[in-house]
C-alpha cells in the first residue's frame, strides 16, 4: 500500500439547510488519478473546493500528507487547481499567468523565466508567451490553465470539469494528454467530471457521487462488475434493472422471484429471504435466441423485439418482455448477418448468473 | 397613401423632436460660452463684439481665484476619499456574504435618492453641533458622502463582470486575499475606479445646495460664489467662470467615456472567444 497523500474523514458540507456533501471519506495514494464522477449538484465540486480550501467543511477532517489542513488558507496548501472555465487572468499574458504562482512564492526572475519556458514546452505552447488569454482557442486556454497549476510543482492537482467547454474531439485528445502528463509528472490528481467515458478513460479509481454521498469508490472494473447500488450500476455504463423478491440467497448466489420468472445473480451483500431486491444485467451480457427458453445455459427472459438500433460495431435490441418491461440487449455485429433479429420476433434473452448483480432495493441509508 | 404619408411623417417628427431637445439642452451652455467672450460691459446677447476681458478680470480677481482654490481643495480630498471608500464598499458588497448587505447598499445609495435639500439641512444640523459647519473639513465630508454612491455604483457594476473564480484561482496559486485583490481584481476594475474618481470630482466641483448650507465667508467654493454673485450685480465674469466649470465637467465626461471604451474592449473580446462554448 502506497502512502496516502490525501485523506478525507467523514467530511460534510451543509449550506443553510441543504447537505451538499454528506460524510464523505476516501484516501488518495501518491501518484494516483482519482475521478469524482456524478451528476451536477451531487457534491463533487464542493468536495474539490474543500480540498483546495476555498470552502470549509461543516464537519469532518481533511489530511494532506498525514497532517490536518483545516486551518490552512488555500494559499498555504500548495495544491494546484484547474477551474472549469480555466479562470485565466485576462489582463496578464500567458507567460505572466504562468509566472503568477512563482511570483507569489518570491522566486528569482531567472528561475521564473526558466520554469515558465519549461512548462510551456511541456504543454506544447512555446511561442505563445506574449499572447493574452482571449487571443487563444479553448484548447490552448486549457493548456495554459494546466501549465499554471503545475508550474509550482504541487504534489496534488485538482481539476474541476476541465474539459467541459471543449468539443468532443478536442476533449478526447486532451484526456490523453492529461493522462500522459500525469504519468510523466507523477502528480496525484483528483478529477471532477460528470462524463463517465472521461472518467473511465483517465482514472485509476473512480468515486461515484450521488446527492452529496459517495456511493462507491473503486477501480473502473470494480464499479462495472460489482456495483453496490442501483445508482452506480446505472451511472457507470448501461444496465437493465429488474425488480424482484429474494427467494433464496446462499454462497453469494441469489435467486430472485421476478415478473420474468426466477432469475439468478451474484449477491455481494447479505440478502434476507423475502426482501425486495433488484437484479442488474449489462446489455452486452445478454444473449438472444429465437423462440422458447433453453434453461440449460442460464436464466431466460421472454419477450418480443420492439426496436433494433444499428450502431456500427454493435446492434442494440429493445425487448418488450413478458413481464411488461423494456430490456436492452447489445450484440456485436458479426460479419455475416447470421444472428440477427427483426422487430416483432419472439425471442428469449439469457445470461450467466455470474454476469448479473443482485442489489438492495430502495435507497439504502447509512454507511457502507 | 396615408401609409406612405405617415411613414415619412413620424420619422421626421421624431427627428424634429430630438433636435428640439438637443437645442434646449445645449443652447444655454453655448450662449453662456459666447457671452463670456463679450466685449460689452454687461450681460447682453448677442454680444456686440468679442473680447477676453472677462477671463482677464477673472484671473485678476482674488475673490474668484480664492473660490476656485477652495473648490479644488475640497474636491481633491473628497474625491480621493470617496473613491477609496466607495471602491472598498463595492468590493465588499460584491464579494463578501454579509447579513443585511441589501440594507447596507441602500443606505450607501441614500444620498443619491434623498432630496439634496433634506441631506443639506440634516448635515447643517449635525455639523453645527460638531463644530464642522463652515469649515473645509465639513465640506470635504459632505461632498464625500454625496459622491460615494456614484463610485459604489460604477465599481459594483465592474465587480459583477469580474469572475470571482479568478480570485479563487489566485488563492490556490499562492496569493493571499490582499495580494489577489491588488494583482488580479484591482487591475480589472481600475477603469471603473477611475470613472468613479472623475464622477466624484465633478460632483464635488458642481455641488451647490449642500455647499450653500455648509459654507462660510472664509470657506466659499466657486458654486456658492456664483450663486451670491448672480443675485447681486451681474456682469459677464459669471459667464466666464460658468464656461470654465462647463469645460471641466465636459472634459471629465469625455475622459470617462474614453476609459469606458477601453474597459469594454477586452471583455467583449473574451465573450466572443468563449461564446460558442458557453452554450454547453
Amino acid at each position: 500500500m502506497r502512502m496516502g497523500l490525501l485523506q478525507l474523514n467523514s467530511v460534510s458540507k451543509i449550506f443553510d439547510t441543504i447537505t451538499a456533501v454528506d460524510r464523505i471519506s476516501f484516501a488518495l495514494a501518491e501518484g494516483e488519478f482519482l475521478s469524482l464522477l456524478g451528476p451536477s449538484g451531487s457534491g463533487k465540486t464542493t468536495t474539490l473546493q474543500m480540498i483546495a480550501g476555498l470552502t470549509h467543511p461543516s464537519s469532518g477532517e481533511i489530511l494532506l500528507a498525514g497532517r490536518p489542513i483545516g486551518p490552512l488558507p488555500p494559499y498555504k496548501r500548495d495544491i494546484g487547481m484547474v477551474f472549469q472555465n480555466y479562470a485565466l487572468f485576462p489582463h496578464l499574458t500567458v507567460a505572466r499567468n504562468i509566472a503568477f504562482p512563482l511570483e507569489m512564492r518570491r522566486m528569482r526572475r531567472a528561475e521564473i523565466a526558466r520554469r515558465v519556458a519549461a512548462v510551456l514546452k511541456l504543454v506544447d505552447l512555446s511561442g505563445f508567451e506574449g499572447r493574452y488569454p482571449q487571443q487563444l482557442s479553448g484548447g490552448q486556454q486549457q493548456r495554459v490553465a494546466l501549465a499554471r497549476a503545475i508550474v509550482f510543482e504541487p504534489k496534488l492537482l485538482l481539476m474541476d470539469e476541465p474539459l467541459g467547454a471543449l468539443d468532443k474531439k478536442l476533449r478526447e485528445q486532451m484526456q490523453l494528454e492529461i493522462k500522459h502528463l500525469h504519468k510523466r509528472l507523477g502528480v496525484s490528481i483528483v478529477y471532477v467530471t460528470h462524463d463517465q467515458d472521461e472518467a473511465l478513460v483517465m482514472s485509476d479509481r473512480i468515486g461515484v457521487f450521488n446527492q452529496g454521498r459517495l456511493e462507491q469508490i473503486g477501480t473502473v472494473e470494480e464499479l462495472y462488475e460489482q456495483p453496490t447500488t442501483r445508482f452506480v450500476a446505472e451511472f457507470v455504463g448501461e444496465t437493465n434493472v429488474i425488480r424482484g423478491e429474494v427467494r433464496d440467497g446462499a454462497n453469494g448466489c441469489c435467486i430472485l422471484e421476478t415478473a420474468e420468472g426466477p432469475l439468478r445473480g451474484r449477491a455481494r451483500q447479505a440478502v434476507t429471504t423475502g426482501s425486495a431486491a433488484l437484479i442488474s444485467v449489462r446489455p452486452e451480457r445478454l444473449r438472444l435466441a429465437a423462440g422458447q427458453p433453453a434453461r440449460s445455459d442460464g436464466d431466460g427472459i421472454q419477450g418480443h423485439i420492439c426496436e433494433v438500433i444499428y450502431m456500427g460495431r454493435l446492434r442494440k435490441y429493445v425487448l418488450d418482455t413478458a413481464g411488461g418491461q423494456k430490456l436492452i440487449v447489445a450484440r456485436q455485429v458479426a460479419g455475416v448477418e447470421a444472428n440477427s433479429f427483426a422487430v416483432g420476433d419472439a425471442v428469449v434473452a439469457t445470461f450467466q448468473p455470474e454476469d448479473a448483480v443482485v442489489l438492495q432495493d430502495a435507497h439504502e441509508h447509512g454507511d457502507k | 397613401m396615408t401609409g406612405a404619408y405617415s411613414e415619412r411623417f413620424w420619422p421626421s417628427l421624431r427627428a424634429a423632436f430630438c433636435l428640439a431637445i438637443v437645442v434646449f439642452l445645449i443652447a444655454p451652455m453655448v450662449i453662456v460660452a459666447i457671452v463670456s467672450l463679450s466685449s460689452a460691459p454687461f450681460l447682453t446677447f448677442p454680444p456686440p463684439g468679442l473680447s477676453l476681458q472677462w477671463y482677464r478680470k477673472l484671473s485678476g480677481s482674488s475673490v474668484w481665484l480664492d473660490a476656485i482654490a477652495t473648490s479644488a481643495s475640497i474636491m481633491l480630498p473628497s474625491a480621493a476619499v470617496a473613491t477609496a471608500a466607495g471602491t472598498a464598499a463595492a468590493v465588499g458588497l460584491a464579494r463578501a456574504r454579509i447579513p443585511g448587505a441589501g440594507l447596507i447598499a441602500s443606505l450607501i445609495m441614500a444620498p443619491m435618492i434623498v432630496p439634496v435639500i433634506i441631506t443639506a439641512a440634516a448635515m447643517l444640523g449635525a455639523f453645527r453641533a460638531w463644530g464642522l459647519q463652515g469649515t473645509r473639513v465639513g465640506l470635504i465630508l459632505a461632498h464625500t458622502t454625496l459622491a460615494i454612491p456614484y463610485v459604489v455604483f460604477t465599481v459594483l457594476a465592474a465587480m459583477r463582470l469580474v469572475d470571482d473564480r479568478l480570485e479563487s484561482a489566485a488563492l490556490t496559486l499562492g496569493a493571499t486575499r490582499w495580494r489577489a485583490f491588488w494583482r488580479i481584481t484591482f487591475p480589472l476594475i481600475l477603469p471603473a475606479v477611475l470613472s468613479g474618481l472623475l464622477f466624484a470630482m465633478v460632483i464635488s466641483f458642481d455641488e451647490l445646495v449642500v455647499s450653500i448650507f455648509l459654507s462660510s465667508p472664509t470657506v466659499r467654493p466657486v458654486t456658492v460664489q456664483m450663486w451670491s454673485d448672480v443675485r447681486g450685480d451681474v456682469d459677464p465674469t459669471i459667464a466666464a467662470i460658468g464656461t470654465l466649470l462647463l469645460v471641466f465637467s465636459v472634459s471629465a465626461l469625455l475622459l470617462e467615456t474614453a476609459l469606458n471604451r477601453q474597459r469594454a474592449r477586452p471583455l467583449v473580446a473574451e465573450a466572443a472567444a468563449t461564446g460558442p462554448e458557453a452554450t454547453r
